[in-house]
């Protein structure tokens, strides 16, 4: 997991100069800031709405629930740089549908990566909520409470692990994306990491700014784990789930369905919408199905074999980090939240790095495409494992063990089942953000290894977007599947 | 649950089958490449330029020498960053990238081999490296591009210097971060002095330049109205011009009497030290400069033929026509300076 920490460390040893003077240009700190906040906005714009849209969808009578969840989460399969193009070309000057300036900048990045993030606390949250036992609520409301009170008083304080997990996921996303900020003009640091890189080919100085990125993300990762209450999550009472009363909305109907309406045009309808009209425009131009079809193979493949590693090397550490609160635990979570915020091409780079010098003949294979992705995106998974294990009362556990059971059989009993449903959460979140990775595919991938994602760059880079709007829609198809199967585990 | 794990397990091998069928049909896809001697005769090359553009070049170029390659494609600046972090353990052979300055980039780490006379010859000395280590391929002209419905040629200045002027505030767009805009501005810095330089990226700023993403993006932008002239590459125009028809509205200025805002640049390649195979790959470059691919790239990239007398693609002047800046290409690879100066500035 440290290899990027590692790599960042001897380049920055290799030329301390060019590294300090990197840290010290004014634009840094500035830079810093602006990143610092966009991060800080989006991971809270999109805690609000996921909050809003997991509570009624699991928790009142909202006329088409199960429409609305799978809607709702939807827009995860877009990636944020198909999705800032989009909405440039639907709203920005010469726009589509309306012509606006200020989707460029900070209004705009804020806006794009709320939406396609939104989701990354929105599947953790409903999953939760779904899990709370509903008696508490039940006996806040016996005792006269209104529902907001309930909310706030009695859901939102046990939702806290969940949303917190997410809320940093989106944070380092929208520090670590490159693509979105870029075309929405936004200037980030990652904007200026990958300037060092492409302009100025001074690595050192790249090194310096990801090394920075990453202390940022250290602080918010030691800061979501203040926040998450590390009291059991667990329910008190025996039994399984059942399902909680819902809330009846009452006059307030009409206002939630236009609410969810708002997201699901916004975010979902109108890129879908753009794409389909590329998609219909470029099949005149006699598309390579049998390309693009391979690229889906890829895809699948390395998407699907990075989310089973992940999760191979996401549930020890899990384990750990739930049942035990020492430091060594704090710093494995720590070292992983530090892969998921660096950007892809730092991420990639390391890997060249090390790759070619350490496992000359994995360079370029398979191999280590996954392994990038495994360093690169665990942490989407360690949050979804480590909740649904902090739900789990460790009393059950300890019952299994004064039974006779050694510790394997206890959690292959006891914990493994009661975790699925969170593993599972976490292997198909794995999937849906490695399906959407470019840096490390292109320089890391087998000579002609082609993913629908390289596809897309491939096809985009001449400035316009409609030859990729097909790989581009079949990305989004075959990352539905999964997405619907983690909802689709809810009963009716 | 049951339900749900087998469906689980369904998805899972069905990826996981096609996955592997669609890298088992993959005849193209590399045997561990560069490392296994040189009667292999497979070259790797790692390309800077689309996929799309120079693919056909690559082929032919198997075809007629029965060398098989194996191509990498990435972002010309990022693939020449992995070369950097490769060292000696590059897979690569040859390196082909879109602008000067990668090129100068890996010349100055020692990474480039020295090129045979047949690899440099042909091209004139302004468009290659003054030590031999990398050859321009193709040029690309810098250009004012302009909306011929709301300018008249006569409207157009005379140097890039002048768009701070008050009758182009708001007007004029750019692409800061795009290799070809900083290779501009490096080569600008060379001829007036950091100074004049910092002062023009200053007064750009401050009249109003929109920043795009892309060249191309700037071509649109003037296209749809949203801005009446950018400084972009000048076959972007072309390109879009050739399947727009006459009647498409963005038209090229260049500029006259040796002014910085028409310099022209290459996309190039150089063969990497590393290589086992120098002759092959220095054979690709030779190639590349044969008067059929010179044509290729005139035909299909609108770009300027570097080499023998193919002719430059109609409707522009001459690549001998326009009169060069006092600059020398090898000297455009400080780019650190050039990004640290738009940064100062306060453009990016």
């Amino acid at each position: 997991m440290a290899v990027p920490l590692v790599y960042l460390a001897w380049t920055i040893a290799s030329d301390p100069a060019a590294a300090w003077e990197a840290i010290w240009r004014p634009r840094t700190a500035e830079l810093a800031i602006r990143s610092f906040l966009l991060a800080i906005s989006v991971s809270v714009s999109a805690s609000v709405l996921a909050v809003s849209l997991a509570w009624l969808t699991t928790r009142t009578d909202l006329p088409g629930r199960r429409l609305w969840t799978a809607l709702t989460v939807l827009p995860f399969v877009v990636p944020s740089y198909i999705g800032a193009y989009l909405f440039v070309s639907a709203l920005g000057p010469g726009g589509v549908l309306l012509q606006t300036e200020w989707i460029y900048g900070f209004g705009g990045a804020w806006l794009v990566l709320t939406l396609f993030t939104y989701p990354l606390v929105l599947l953790p949250v409903r999953a939760a909520m779904r899990r709370l036992d509903p008696s508490l609520e039940e006996a806040a409301r016996g005792m006269g409470r209104s529902p907001l009170q309930v909310f706030t008083g009695v859901m939102l304080p046990q939702l806290t692990p969940a949303i917190g997990a997410g809320a940093l996921l989106a944070a380092l996303y929208a520090l670590s994306d490159f693509g979105a900020v870029s075309i929405l003009r936004f200037d980030s640091f990652t904007r200026v990491i990958y300037q060092s890189y492409r302009a100025s080919f001074d690595r050192s100085g790249a090194a310096a700014l990801a090394g920075l990125l990453v202390i940022v993300s250290l602080l918010l990762a030691t800061a979501e784990g203040r926040v998450r209450d590390r009291r059991s999550a667990a329910r008190k009472a025996p039994g399984s789930p059942r399902p909680p009363q819902r809330v009846a909305l009452g006059r307030w109907k009409a206002p939630a369905l236009l609410f969810c309406g708002a997201v699901v045009t916004i975010a979902l309808v109108i890129p879908v919408a753009m794409l389909l009209v590329w998609s219909a425009r470029s099949i005149a131009g006699d598309p390579d199905w049998a390309r693009t079809a391979k690229a889906a193979g890829g895809s699948l493949l390395t998407a699907g074999l990075a989310a089973v590693a992940a999760l191979v090397v996401a549930l020890p550490i899990s384990m750990v980090a739930a049942r035990r609160r020492g430091r060594s635990s704090r710093i494995t979570e720590v070292v992983a939240s530090s892969g998921y915020v660096l950007p892809g091409i730092v991420v990639a780079l390391s890997l060249v790095f090390v790759g070619t010098r350490l496992a000359p003949w994995a360079y370029q294979t398979l191999g280590i495409v996954i392994f990038a992705l495994v360093v690169h995106f665990l942490p989407v998974a360690l949050g979804p494992i480590r909740t649904s294990l902090l739900q789990i009362p460790e009393s059950v556990e300890e019952a299994g063990r004064s039974a006779g059971r050694g510790p394997v059989a206890v959690w292959r009993t006891v914990t493994a089942p009661l975790a699925w449903g969170g593993t599972l959460a976490g292997g198909a979140l794995i999937f849906l953000t490695a399906i959407k990775e470019l840096p490390t595919i292109i320089l890391l991938a087998p000579t002609g290894f082609e993913t629908l994602s390289t596809r897309i760059w491939q096809t985009s880079n001449a400035s316009a977007f409609e030859p990729a709007a097909i790989p581009a829609l079949v990305l989004l198809l075959i990352s539905a599947p999964p997405l619907f199967m983690l909802i689709g585990r809810e009963p009716k | 649950m049951k339900r749900l794990t087998r469906s689980l397990a369904l998805s899972a091998a069905a990826a996981l089958s096609f996955g592997l069928a669609a890298c088992g049909d993959d005849d193209e896809s590399s045997p561990a490449s560069g490392t296994t001697g040189s009667e292999a005769a497979e070259l790797t090359v790692y390309s800077g330029r689309d996929e799309e553009l120079v693919a056909p070049l690559f082929e032919r170029f198997e075809t007629e020498t029965g060398t098989k390659l194996s191509v990498r494609y990435g972002d010309t600046a990022e693939l020449a960053a992995t070369i950097r972090e490769e060292g000696e353990n590059s897979p690569a052979d040859v390196f082909f990238g879109q602008d000067a300055g990668a090129l100068g980039a890996l010349d100055k780490d020692g990474l480039l081999a020295k090129l045979p006379a047949a690899a440099l010859d042909p091209v004139a000395q302004e468009f290659r490296s003054a030590n031999d280590t990398w050859v321009g391929t193709s040029g690309r002209a810098r250009v004012l591009a302009y909306d011929s419905r709301e300018l008249k040629e006569a409207d157009l200045p005379a140097s890039v210097l002048d768009l701070t002027g008050p009758e182009w505030k708001g007007k004029i767009g750019w692409a800061p971060t795009n290799a070809s805009f900083q290779a501009f501005v490096t080569a600008l810095r060379k001829v007036e002095g950091d100074d004049v330089a910092e002062q023009w990226l200053k007064d750009m700023d401050a009249n109003g330049a929109k920043a795009y993403e892309k060249n191309g993006l700037v071509r649109d932008a003037i296209a749809n109205g949203e801005i009446q002239a950018g400084l972009i590459n000048h076959y972007y125009v072309l390109d879009a011009a050739s399947s727009e028809g006459d009647d498409y509205p963005v038209k090229l200025h260049f500029f006259p009497g040796g002014d910085t805002g028409a310099l022209v640049n290459v996309a190039g390649g150089g063969v990497l030290k590393s290589s086992e195979q120098q002759e092959a790959a220095a054979s690709l470059l030779t190639f590349l400069l044969a008067d059929e691919q010179q044509k290729f790239f005139v035909d299909e990239t609108f770009e300027y033929p570097l080499a023998g007398d193919t002719a430059a693609p109609a409707g522009i002047p001459a690549i001998d026509s326009i009169e060069q800046p006092d600059v020398d290409l090898a000297d455009l690879d400080d780019l650190a300076g050039t990004l640290e100066l738009i940064e100062k500035s306060g453009v990016l």
